[in-house]
């Protein structure tokens, strides 16, 4: 089915309700005996001031009991410090404008067509000028008016799954996402992207990577470090070209898709599985890590870097596993750890614990005894490192020989949040401990390779 | 043009000064403020697009910006750029120092601060912010300035963060360069209302307003540190907001340019009106005229069509002499058109019927093209010839402002250009382009900062003169000129640490300063302490008045060395009285007959010759004295 014709839709101002909108205290109090809502036209009168505009929301930029936010008919929010001697009046309330809009989008024969999942986050946003309110884009035609070049890359389906922000995504949205994906790519889609926060975007790739089995076609997650409501927003590159890659790269795998770097020149595709967030802002915060990307895209010309795990072939069927354990820990190793973290996670019932080593591997020597009582509980207990960059080897030295006799599994060259999402993913998904042991040292989906190289194009950059 | 009289014509103007501030760090992160001229390190390349409103809009100039393209290269410092000005971090808290000079300039003028600072994000997508928004922020509303016993309006004190410099310029390549070292920088936004009613007084509020912002001793100095936005509006015209003037000096005749400008406009809507036109005998329609010019011997035309281009024309009912009518010296409404045609068609520029033939189209093919396209003789044409996307955008610009003469004057964003005529930028933005800047959260104003600046604010420029003429006697166009002066500082450092002539420090780092520099002195090798030691010497009595100058040349060519070093090389030092009256008698001995003839009055000429001698190694009043005692005696003798 390509069918993306939309229908009449209409859109509604939405008014925020006082309480939801930042106002506290007396201020709220206030603003309510006044009867005044968000958006409407008041005058506010303080001493010898007057002040007269719009009344804005304040959740944004911190609640506040003292002062109220105004929009002057300049465009520019003031605030007023609201006392006894202030007096607040309403003066109108805002039209509300009912937009409707007559979309019919004819499909593209020539063009692939790609399911756009939306669960949150900048990449599809737009601001409310109004109320300086950032709404998701919810529709095709929202995609198609913020980023209008998209009609030339593909026929779009777009579908929003949730509204959340990254770091509230859970292993059971997890689950959800690839549910859906799942739907789109039986419904025919040539390849599935999903828009999401990019706190938690390499987690949430990872979860996929491990739950949708034998994919047909790519899946492409993506994400934006400048919100899309600014000129300068990565958004449009990063979906335009996971776009390109869910509809035309010959992969079908889960990747994940952004800035190579500062500039607006290229995109890279990392393996769902290998990607990290390594910077708190900048548009190339993602690197692959101990693997080169997948796809160097640029103009919409995809270079393949590395082999993908498997090429695109509709007639694969897909498997979908899309169950998480979410009593599984991960726990970083510092000087001074106390064992009663780990006895707290046996007593809690916890059923894994990956271990973020120090070096190539280890832990205090104070741990090694909960550790094995952990093991001993039937928890599975595996070794990362906090290094980031290269493989565990607990042969090396006497503390990383001691926690592999006691039972722990060594993960190679695995991300510690990759392992995390992997034990979720294997606990829900195995009958037996031990398989789940055994599949963890080993690689399933790209997490793991067994050969370093000694030249890892992590950025793609020239370095 | 007869003298224009404001008054009749419902002059009105407003200014927006923007001033940047000398602080230690940018507005929204801690680097430097400061702007640079050594190569940069690095460079990168990026795109801006436009967002819409929520009502769908798109601004129609961010728009036109997008479809050209538009690649910007950023250059950047390591060390006084970082990630906020690439856009790769958010920005930090607003500078506080910032906010306290804005207070300060609020309090000078009676404006009320805000009790929260709010910044906002202008929508602005030429690349001169790596955003594409510039931060700006209210801080304080209302309030006057009184010039010349005319209170004018302050609407707004408002803080924003400077833009990128733009560097070169590739129109080819559809590119621009723009340098990260000026972008963040503060700005105070002083906007006036528009209760300006002449040109000169547009001036003299403007030099009022900055000197006021020099009172406060924290703004920068120096070209480009301070920008003017005019706008300007006669009744029945519109606003024009010219943006960008530096030299203050043009200010008056931007304004009256402006004015003669709308007048003209105005003028030339009349005179349609007059002649019956109306918008429905406008229409846009392209008429392809490029086999009149076949055998063209306009060489503009002949390189046109071969490379490919085509040559199309628009008519303009009822239009004909009045698109070669001057609205400003040396500028038509053609020109107008033109700009129009440059901006929204990137074509080099149209020819319209009113200055034709010339430019190498001959009468014939002018005859034949206004044949062409049905012209008759109050009909004048406009003609492009270029690539044909290129001449329908630029014809249909000149259509859109031909409508616009039918009704006055269009309200538009406009340039100045050095002669103090404007040109074209793009239409005049809506106020629909800003939004909160959720990253940087409010600062509240409290009653104690509020204090704390009242408690501390600087004496103005303007009572600092008048006390320098009552506390030092100096003439006032002296007490002007140093409280104006870059040396203000150094000279109440040095009429406060030293009993010295405060007319001769002034005199010396006004005027002797600046015509040592005309006579190729590096002046500005002379530290603050060379200048202070100087009067030092001078309050001894060690150094002459006369002698500054040789010594002041001297330490400039040589400023590792000391005063006493300069003394001793330049042998100006001051010479005891035993050695003066050696002088003195030896003039007199070889001048006997001179002094015998003419007696005491001999005392005259006898002063001018040892003086000249003695030029800057002793002061006139010893001379006199001794140079009166050895006449006598020589008399007596």
């Amino acid at each position: 089915m390509t069918n993306a014709t939309l229908g009449h839709r209409e859109q509604e101002v939405r008014v925020l309700a006082l309480e939801q909108s930042g106002y506290i205290g007396a201020v709220l109090e206030r603003l309510s005996a006044a009867g005044v809502r968000v958006g409407d036209r008041i005058r506010v009168v303080r001493g010898s001031g007057e002040f007269t505009g719009i009344l804005m929301p304040r959740a944004q930029i911190g609640a506040d009991p003292d002062h109220v936010v105004v929009k002057l008919d300049s465009g520019y929010n003031i605030g007023i410090r609201v006392d006894s001697n202030t007096t607040v009046k309403r003066l109108k309330s805002p039209k509300r404008v009912k937009q409707s809009r007559e979309a019919v989008l004819t499909p593209k024969e020539s063009l692939p067509t790609v399911a756009v999942l939306s669960t949150g986050g900048t990449i599809a946003s737009r601001v409310d000028y109004q109320t300086g309110a950032v709404n998701p884009a919810l529709s095709a035609q929202d995609l198609y008016e913020a980023v209008p070049e998209l009609q030339s890359h593909a026929n779009i389906r777009a579908r929003v799954v949730m509204s959340k922000f990254s770091e509230d995504i859970t292993p059971a949205d997890w689950a959800t996402i690839a549910k859906r994906t799942a739907r789109e790519i039986r419904n025919g889609a040539d390849g599935v992207v999903i828009a999401h926060g990019t706190d938690t975007l390499a987690l949430t790739a990872a979860a996929l990577s491990f739950s949708l089995q034998n994919l047909p076609v790519p899946v492409v997650l993506v994400g934006s470090q400048r919100s899309s409501d600014r000129p300068s927003s990565d958004a449009a590159l990063n979906l335009v070209a996971a776009v390109d890659v869910a509809g035309r790269a010959d992969a079908a795998e889960v990747l994940l898709v952004m800035h190579g770097e500062t500039d607006d020149t290229f995109t890279l595709a990392h393996r769902g599985t290998r990607a990290r967030k390594c910077h708190t802002s900048r548009r190339d915060a993602f690197q692959s890590i101990n693997a080169s990307p997948v796809f160097r895209v640029e103009s919409s010309e995809i270079t393949e870097m590395s082999p993908p795990l498997y090429r695109r072939d509709p007639t694969r069927r897909l498997r979908v596993k899309a169950k998480f354990d979410d009593h599984v820990a991960l726990i970083k190793m510092y000087p001074g750890l106390k064992p009663d973290v780990i006895e707290y996670l046996i007593s809690a019932g916890y059923r894994g614990i990956v271990l973020e080593g120090t070096g190539l591997g280890h832990t205090p020597q104070s741990i090694h005894l909960a550790v094995k009582q952990a093991i001993d509980a039937g928890v599975v207990v595996a070794m990362t490192s906090q290094c980031i960059w290269g493989r565990v080897d607990m042969n090396v030295y006497r503390s990383g020989v001691k926690l592999l006799d006691i039972g722990v599994v060594p993960c190679q060259d695995m991300l510690p949040e990759t392992a995390l999402v992997k034990l979720m993913w294997l606990l829900a998904n195995t009958k037996h401990i031990e398989a789940a042991r055994r599949a963890m040292a080993m690689p399933l989906v790209g997490e793991i390779s067994y050969r370093t190289e000694l030249v890892v194009s992590g950025t793609g950059g020239s370095e | 043009m007869p003298k224009i009289d404001y008054s009749k014509i419902g002059l009105k103007v407003g200014l927006e000064l923007h001033q940047q501030l000398d602080t230690s760090r940018k507005l929204y992160c801690h680097c430097p403020p400061i702007v640079r001229d050594d190569p940069p390190h690095g460079v990168f390349v990026r795109r801006l697009r436009p967002t819409q409103s929520e009502m769908g809009e798109v601004d129609p100039a961010a728009l036109f910006e997008f479809q050209k393209h538009m690649l910007f290269y950023y250059e950047y410092y390591t060390d006084t750029t970082c990630l906020v000005e690439a856009d790769e971090e958010p920005p930090h808290d607003m500078d506080p120092e910032s906010i306290d000079i804005c207070l300060t300039m609020a309090k000078f003028l009676d404006s009320v601060p805000v009790d929260e600072v709010h910044p906002m994000r202008k929508i602005v997508i030429d690349g001169s912010n790596t955003s594409g928004f510039q931060r700006t922020a209210v801080i304080a509303l209302g309030g006057h300035i009184s010039v010349n016993n005319r209170n004018i309006g302050i609407q707004t004190i408002c803080l924003e963060e400077d833009a990128a410099r733009k560097i070169t310029e590739d129109e080819k390549h559809s590119s621009r360069t723009y340098r990260l070292d000026r972008l963040g920088i503060p700005l105070i936004e002083i906007a006036t209302a528009p209760d300006i009613r002449t040109p000169k007084e547009a001036q003299e509020v403007a030099l009022a307003l900055g000197l006021l912002l020099r009172s406060t001793g924290r703004v920068k100095r120096g070209l480009g540190t301070i920008r003017q936005d005019v706008n300007v509006s006669i009744r029945d015209g519109a606003i024009i907001e010219i943006k960008g003037l530096q030299q203050l000096e043009l200010l008056s005749k931007v304004v009256e340019l402006e004015a003669m400008r709308q007048i003209q406009l105005l003028r030339i809507r009349d005179e349609l009106a007059r002649r019956g036109i109306n918008e429905s005998d406008l229409r846009l329609e392209l008429i392809d005229i490029t086999d009149v010019f076949i055998e063209s011997a306009s060489k503009l035309i002949r390189r046109a069509l071969r490379a490919g281009h085509r040559v199309l024309a628009l008519r303009l009912p009822g239009f004909a002499g009045l698109v070669g009518r001057e609205v400003q010296p040396g500028r038509r409404l053609g020109t107008e058109f033109s700009d129009y045609a440059k901006f929204w068609g990137g074509v080099g520029g149209i020819f319209h019927t009113d200055e034709l033939p010339k430019y190498g189209i001959s009468q014939d093919e002018v005859e034949r093209l206004r044949k062409k396209v049905g012209a008759d003789s109050q009909d004048a044409v406009a003609i492009v010839a270029d690539a044909e996307t290129r001449a329908r955008n630029a014809l249909e610009a000149v259509f859109n402002r031909a409508i616009e003469a039918l009704h006055g004057v269009p309200a538009e964003t406009r340039v100045p250009l050095p002669d103090g005529t404007t040109k074209y930028a793009r239409p005049r933005p809506g106020a629909e382009r800003m939004y909160p800047e959720t990253d940087v959260r409010p600062v509240k104003i409290t009653a104690e900062r509020l204090a704390r600046i009242a408690k501390n604010m600087p004496e103005t420029l303007q009572a600092k003169a008048k006390r320098f003429v009552r506390q030092y006697a100096l003439s006032e166009e002296l007490a002007a000129q140093i409280t104006k002066s870059l040396n203000l500082d150094l000279f109440e450092k040095i009429v406060e640490s030293c009993s010295v002539s405060p007319t001769l420090v002034a005199v010396t780092l006004e005027n002797t300063l600046v015509s040592l520099h005309r006579d190729g002195v590096p002046t500005e090798q002379l530290s603050e302490d060379h200048l202070l030691s100087l009067f030092r010497y001078v309050e001894q009595g060690l150094v002459t008045p006369a002698a500054i100058p040789t010594i002041l040349s001297y330490v400039a060519g040589h400023p590792s060395a000391t005063i006493q070093d300069a003394l001793d090389v330049t042998g100006v030092g001051v010479l005891d009285e035993d050695s003066i009256r050696a002088v003195v008698r030896r003039t007199v001995e070889e001048r006997r007959d001179f002094v015998r003839s003419q007696g005491e009055r001999a005392i005259g000429g006898i002063m001018g010759i040892v003086m000249k001698d003695l030029r800057g190694k002793a002061d006139g009043k010893t001379v006199r004295q001794i140079v009166e005692q050895e006449v006598r005696r020589a008399l007596v003798d």
